[in-house]
């Protein structure tokens, strides 16, 4: 019943495989590789219509993500979406007049916010806990495609 | 009409009986772990027969069901313009379902029913009661080991087996078809969640691991000691596997990703 050399060899070799396609599996499948355990800040903007927008979408200026939303509720008072987004605490100079619109990645792709920095008149920058309020609402095809009917009928 | 009856009590305590044996059984089995874990050259030599022997069935299926998986999804997805979304769908299958699930019932039909088979074999070659004796107690010596193997074993198989069939996945959509590779990674990494997917799937190929090793290993020690026993043990062992693997995979994908 000795086992011999070549056997802890292999169980050796098997166990490190194991262990590697874990770790293949959390790095590079997984969202765990651009997971940023670093401080981080919230901000909130009301939109009218946050179409299909869902919790972790991410959040990015000119293409860059720099942070995920983190929160989607509505307001019980204006009745809009109100949307709360951690932002990566390194982005701190974005100016507070800065927009923020949800867009979509390709026709069909899913939604993200984008924002716009401002001309920052003011010279402040977002904090935790700022609120945007220059927004633009989620593009909503089913409106977009009625509203095109529409045009083109009432053009006839 | 009687007998009907007569019958079905009969099979009713029975198999109420044989439940009380495994659960006595599993316990202990693992009250021996702690004496495996002073003797780790015992648990070795069953990593061995149980892992390293399936590490080469266990890759090459990981590696054709991810290749089919990349070629049914590439067909399917052309049609709706989202070739792209190929490597969510190879890896959400691999990781949240098939790579715990199919790689448990190989594992059941490779190792599990050798385990069924040994085990009963030496109870009806009276090796564990030669044993006992000897005043060696065989769960501890023979059962907790292969037990320990089990369960440590299926967890690193699932992985390979995930591992193995997303590249597969990838040989296939991005290598013969032409999916973009950076949109193939980009989208996976966005959609499959660590927490959610990732982890969740090693906990299901744990509890199959838990599952399947109890089973092929009750049902070896409790065969009836004779050749035909043991081959309708080692038959019981991967039909019981392959029913729990997938009755429990339904539970706790309910418990993980639905809100019952």
């Amino acid at each position: 019943m000795q086992h011999s050399r070549t056997q802890d060899i292999l169980v050796g070799f098997f166990v490190a495989c194991g262990i590697v396609s874990l770790f293949y599996l959390a790095l590079q499948v997984s969202n765990l590789g651009n997971y940023d355990a670093g401080d981080s800040f919230t901000i909130s903007a009301r939109f009218q219509n946050s179409g299909s927008l869902k919790v972790k979408s991410p959040v990015s200026v000119a293409g860059v993500r720099i942070g995920r939303v983190s929160a989607i509720t509505l307001d019980r008072e204006s009745l809009e979406s109100l949307v709360e987004m951690r932002i990566d605490a390194k982005y701190n100079n974005l100016p507070d007049d800065s927009g923020a619109s949800i867009y979509t990645a390709g026709l069909l792709g899913e939604k993200y916010v984008s924002i716009d920095p401002g001309p920052g008149l003011s010279g402040k920058f977002l904090r935790d806990k700022s609120r945007i309020t220059n927004v633009s609402s989620a593009i909503v095809l089913e409106e977009m495609i009625g509203k095109f009917f529409l045009n083109k009928t009432a053009g006839n | 009409m009687l007998e009907i009856f007569e019958n079905l009590g009969k099979s009713t305590f029975g198999s109420l009986a044989k439940l009380g044996r495994a659960v006595f059984f599993l316990l202990y089995t693992l009250n021996g772990i702690g004496v495996v874990l002073l003797r780790p050259g015992l648990l070795l030599r069953q990593m061995y027969s149980v892992g390293v022997l399936s590490f080469l069935i266990i890759s090459i299926s990981g590696l054709f069901v991810g290749m089919v998986l990349g070629l049914q999804g590439y067909y399917i997805l052309t049609d709706f313009g989202a070739a792209e979304s190929l490597g969510v769908m190879v890896a959400a299958s691999l990781v949240r379902e098939l790579g715990p699930v199919v790689s448990a019932i190989l594992f059941a039909g490779r190792a599990g029913s050798a385990l069924t088979a040994e085990i009963g074999l030496m109870k009806a070659t009276e090796q564990l009661s030669g044993m006992e004796m000897m005043a060696v107690d065989p769960i501890k010596r023979i059962i907790s080991p292969r037990f320990l193997a089990g369960f440590i074993s299926m967890p690193l198989l699932a992985a390979l087996f995930s591992a193995i069939g997303v590249m597969g996945g990838h040989m296939v959509g991005v290598t013969m078809l032409g999916v973009d590779d950076g949109a193939f990674w980009s989208q996976m990494q966005a959609t499959i969640d660590f927490h959610e997917d990732i982890i969740n799937g090693v906990i299901k190929s744990v509890v199959f691991g838990f599952v399947v090793s109890w089973i092929s290993l009750f049902e070896g020690y409790d065969a009836v000691p004779t050749s035909e026993g043991v081959s309708r043990a080692t038959t019981r062992t991967v039909v019981n596997s392959a029913f729990s693997i997938l009755g429990l995979d339904f539970i706790l994908t309910a418990l993980m990703f639905g809100d019952i």
